[in-house]
């Protein structure tokens, strides 16, 4: 291992940190452009949908467990659930069906 | 809003214990890396404590690896995190417009991916606490998980850390589904973005564009699109505000 390992943490930090940093406190005033601030407004929903759309179906390394994910996370966020709810319903019903699936192998 | 902090706190806690366990599992594959491209216990702990990103320390541990040159190291991150930029963008406009510099410094540590998302879901302007309180199970889960994987390799049931790769984006719909519900531009905002990302996953030309920049140029594409086409009208404003 070269020696230098901890510069490269060192730099990723602060390239990463200035990233994360730089918008949240220069930008301190409320932005009026309505197409800036249009655009912000679908930002996070456009963004959470690319990561999540398709990675989740690829996430548990079997696409068959991933798609009963995706329709038990669908069916219980569109009935309001809250998210530790979403999120662990989600995945206790990965698991059932990775068991059910080893068990008809 | 002194006597809400607490309360903020502890939905920030809530909201975070899912995204502490998702990191759980993902960072414990990181950490098996971390073991293979030769980083030390100390090293692994640290880079994924200072830095609490998936994709870009799985990129770093790449170069790590092959030793490479620190600039590759800088763009790669760069380029990678660059969404960090857009959602530190979108969170300038959801925290308290008078919030201090401190509190800025300290709510930028912990956007990522997870964190972000909870965090826009919340009703009204963010409060510093909620993310803090989000950081509390998530920062040890994303540095606790890494140090088990260098340590402790492959112990977890491949079953249960399958299951639990899922959490995170079980909880990202849980955010945007109930959104579209009520709000039909976000729907076709998010459809858009929704058949565009399997384009850009599985098109043979498309694909080769990592998936960092694929978030990048997707939401800067459907975002502006709809911002152009769907302009937020003033009362849509004031809910978002």
């Amino acid at each position: 291992m070269p020696k230098n390992t901890w510069i490269y943490i060192l730099l990723m930090a602060l390239v990463t940190y200035l990233i994360r940093m730089l918008p949240l406190t220069l930008l301190r005033k409320e932005i009026k452009n309505r197409f800036l601030r249009s655009f912000l407004y679908y930002v996070p929903y456009v963004t959470l949908t690319v990561m999540t759309i398709p990675a989740i179906l690829t996430s548990t390394g079997d696409i068959r467990t991933g798609v009963a994910g995706l329709v038990c996370a669908l069916f219980l966020s569109w009935k309001k659930q809250s998210l530790p709810v979403v999120a662990f319903a989600s995945c206790v019903v990965v698991f059932l069906a990775d068991l059910m699936l080893r068990f008809l192998a | 809003m002194g006597h809400k902090r607490g309360a903020e706190f502890a939905a920030g806690f809530r909201d975070g214990i899912p995204i502490g366990l998702g990191y759980l599992a993902v960072s414990f594959t990181l950490g098996i890396q971390c073991r293979d491209a030769g980083l030390s216990l100390a090293q692994a702990t640290v880079m994924s404590l200072v830095n609490l990103t998936s994709a870009g320390e799985f990129a770093a541990i790449g170069v790590i690896g092959v030793a490479g040159s620190y600039i590759e190291l800088i763009v790669g991150q760069f380029i990678i995190n660059l969404r960090y930029m857009l959602m530190s963008f979108a969170l300038s406009q959801k925290v308290e417009p008078g919030l201090s510099i401190g509190h800025r410094l300290g709510i930028a540590f912990g956007v990522t991916d997870e964190i972000f998302g909870v965090s826009v879901g919340r009703p009204d302007r963010l409060s510093p606490f909620y993310s803090y309180g989000a950081m509390t199970p998530a920062i040890p889960g994303w540095t606790i998980g890494t140090a088990l994987g260098v340590i402790v390799g492959d112990v977890l049931p491949g079953s249960i850390v399958n299951a639990l790769s899922l959490a995170l984006y079980g909880m990202f719909l849980a955010i945007i589904v109930p959104k579209a519900k009520e709000d039909r531009h976000v729907a076709l905002a998010c459809l858009l973005a929704l058949v565009l990302s399997c384009l850009f996953t599985y098109l043979p030309g498309l694909k080769l564009i990592s998936g960092g920049s694929r978030v990048i140029i997707l939401t800067l594409l459907v975002s502006g699109l709809a911002a152009l086409v769907w302009p937020v009208k003033e009362e849509k404003e004031a809910e978002h505000a």
